[in-house]
């Protein structure tokens, strides 16, 4: 969670304090930093700068990319895919993550006053998160939800007949949420760390006052918990809008049931490696760029009214 | 808990893991033993439906393919391992050659990550250089750079080269310390470590290089085990850049090999299918089993999955 800290307070002092003893250490770190350096070059700051050319051109990989200025930003008002790609990215966002940071919140709280087998427990919790990513559970998502699969057996039970919910528009991209949802372990084990870290004595100082557990809840426990939901609450959605393999594996690369599957990611992908319309799919990563800078830059604004820290 | 540094393995023993200490000890009544068997069952029988669609997996791959549709059972009739060999065999190459890939990539992945991101650490936590606070802002932000915003010019790259098709699109960037949050992590733990370690191995005549190879990186094993940790799961599943660069059968990882079951889902493939993702689950969970004091450390302190 530092990492969020350390943004926030950048603009105060130096990272850390180097000693005197240290100065002028500049051919020491080009050694050091060399490898990092040409990376940042050659992989991420020249293919930015790139993807921010191409973006207003056009280019398929064979013919050599020919300006249009913006014409690809211009396409995508009019791109119903897109809109519907954007619809489907947002609703997966807004849905899944207060879903699986509340989920995770309410577990962690269970589990964190005196639970014996914690230990056992948390990493039952936290095993979908670590293997959530993986192809391997896309399928059996899509094997689960669909027209024999598991969830229909269990209705079965109930003599309920289920429908192929992978299959139908109106439930595929619930089943994708409700995917995301089951990884809440790896936030659950941020707040546990959270918790751990509210002093005990403040509760002590509480109950001598004769609060409750409830009150001890609101006054003590939530506010100090804020700076972990928000950076849970960063972290997860800078991640959600990048989800892929998931949508690609359940829907089968198409996006489908009509399209509502299609993450904006796999749209993007759809565009660049499927129809070499790279230059399309640089302006559509530009956008991507935006939307999740200016939600991470809005989280950020609105967190002064609603975080509270300690220091 | 915004100084990672503390909280770092090893730094704070059982910050994460002992349970709290109850706030008073009180001889359990009978209705405090109930709320915590009540407790208890809740637990497990959440649990139980977290785990439940893994363990179906499990069954499902050891039962007849006819028998996956009907019987939700976890318990199969009859144990049949068909599906494994039937799997193993399914696509254009044996499955230990996708295997063989996968573990390829995560080798190299490993070493680069490890050598280049702990060296850029060392920089940033034990040098003074010109410029040291900007360069640290922008690996900061590099970190929360969409991947998709570089890709379209990096396939360019990798395919002018004549990369496509082989392992480097996806070490080299490895190499190059790209994957900054693992620098960042590391950083935050050299913070951690007493500065007199260092200041006397100078007085000793020693270089950055004897520091960093000699004082620093063994003890720094916890940072380095989680970043180990973490590059081996991240990239054991990366299925969107191997999708990316690896087109051919003969160069298909285990999440590219699975996928292609797909192209074949008829019901009598379903089997097969569950049988080589345990498989491929397999690796992971050992990883999960071996590395959790490490896993559950470095999740709950840099938030990474």
């Amino acid at each position: 969670m530092a990492g969020i800290a350390e943004l926030r307070k950048l603009r105060g002092s130096a990272p850390a304090s180097i000693a005197p003893s240290e100065r002028g250490d500049n051919k020491a770190a080009l050694l050091f930093l060399g490898p990092w350096f040409i990376g940042l070059l050659l992989i991420t700051v020249g293919p930015i700068l790139a993807s921010l050319f191409l973006s207003f051109t056009d280019y398929n990989l064979l013919q050599p990319p020919s300006w249009t200025g913006l014409d690809n930003y211009a396409r995508m008002l009019d791109d119903a895919r897109l809109h519907q790609s954007l619809r489907v990215t947002f609703t997966y966002v807004f849905v899944s993550i207060p879903l699986q940071l509340a989920l995770a919140l309410a577990l962690a709280l269970f589990l964190d006053r005196g639970v014996r087998g914690l230990p056992f427990y948390r990493s039952v919790y936290y095993l979908p998160s670590l293997l959530g990513g993986s192809v391997a559970i896309a399928l059996l998502w899509r094997q689960v939800f669909g027209t024999q699969g598991l969830v229909n057996q269990f209705l079965g039970v109930f003599g309920i007949e289920g429908q192929g919910w992978v299959s139908h528009p109106d439930t595929a991209l619930g089943t994708l949420v409700i995917l995301n949802v089951w990884t809440f372990g790896a936030p659950m084990v941020i707040f546990l760390a959270g918790l751990r870290q509210i002093p005990e004595m403040y509760y002590e100082a509480a109950q001598i006052d004769g609060a409750g557990k409830v009150r001890q809840f609101l006054a003590i426990t939530l506010p100090l918990l804020t700076p972990i939901v928000f950076f849970n609450l960063v972290l997860q959605v800078i991640n959600a809008f990048q989800s892929f393999t998931q949508a690609f594996v359940v829907s089968g690369g198409s996006g489908g049931p009509v399209d509502s599957t299609l993450f904006y990611t796999l749209y993007l992908y759809q565009k660049g490696f499927g129809a070499l319309d790279m230059g399309y799919a640089s302006a559509m990563a530009w956008l991507l760029l935006a939307i999740v800078a200016g939600l991470t830059a809005i989280n950020f604004v609105v967190s002064k009214y609603w975080v509270f820290y300690d220091d | 808990m915004t100084d990672t540094a503390t909280s770092l393995p090893t730094r704070t023993p059982g910050a994460v893991a002992g349970p709290r200490p109850p706030l008073a000890r009180r001889r359990p009544t009978a209705r405090a033993r109930l709320r915590t068997v009540l407790k208890h069952a809740v637990l497990i029988a959440f649990g139980l439906i977290m785990i439940y669609p893994l363990l179906w997996m499990l069954a499902s791959s050891l039962k007849p393919s006819a028998l996956i549709f009907r019987d939700p059972s976890l318990l199969p009739s009859e144990i049949d391992m068909s599906n494994y060999t039937v799997g193993w065999n399914a696509l254009s190459h044996p499955f230990s050659h996708y295997l063989l890939n996968s573990a390829v990539l995560v080798l190299g992945a490993l070493l680069g990550n490890l050598v280049s991101c702990s060296m850029a650490a060392y920089a940033f936590a034990r040098l003074n250089f010109k410029g040291r606070k900007i360069w640290f802002a922008i690996m900061l932000m590099s970190i929360m750079l969409p991947i998709h915003v570089v890709i379209v010019p990096q396939y360019i790259l990798f395919s002018q080269l004549g990369w496509v098709n082989t392992f480097l699109p996806l070490i080299v960037p490895k190499l190059l310390a790209t994957d900054a949050f693992f620098v960042f992590l590391m950083v935050q733990f050299f913070r951690g470590l007493p500065r007199e370690l260092d200041e006397a191995a100078r007085i000793d005549g020693a270089g950055h290089v004897r520091i960093f190879a000699q004082v620093m990186l063994p003890l720094s094993v916890p940072a380095l085990a989680t970043t180990a940790i973490f590059t081996f799961i991240w990239t054991w599943n990366d299925f969107f850049h191997q999708l990316i660069f690896l087109t051919k059968p003969d160069m298909y990882t285990v999440p590219i090999a699975l996928r292609s079951f797909i192209d074949s889902s008829s019901e009598s493939s379903w089997g097969p299918m569950f049988a080589m993702s345990i498989v491929s689950l397999i690796p992971l969970f050992l990883i999960f089993l071996l590395g959790q004091k490490y896993l559950v450390k470095g999740i709950a302190t840099t938030g990474i999955k």
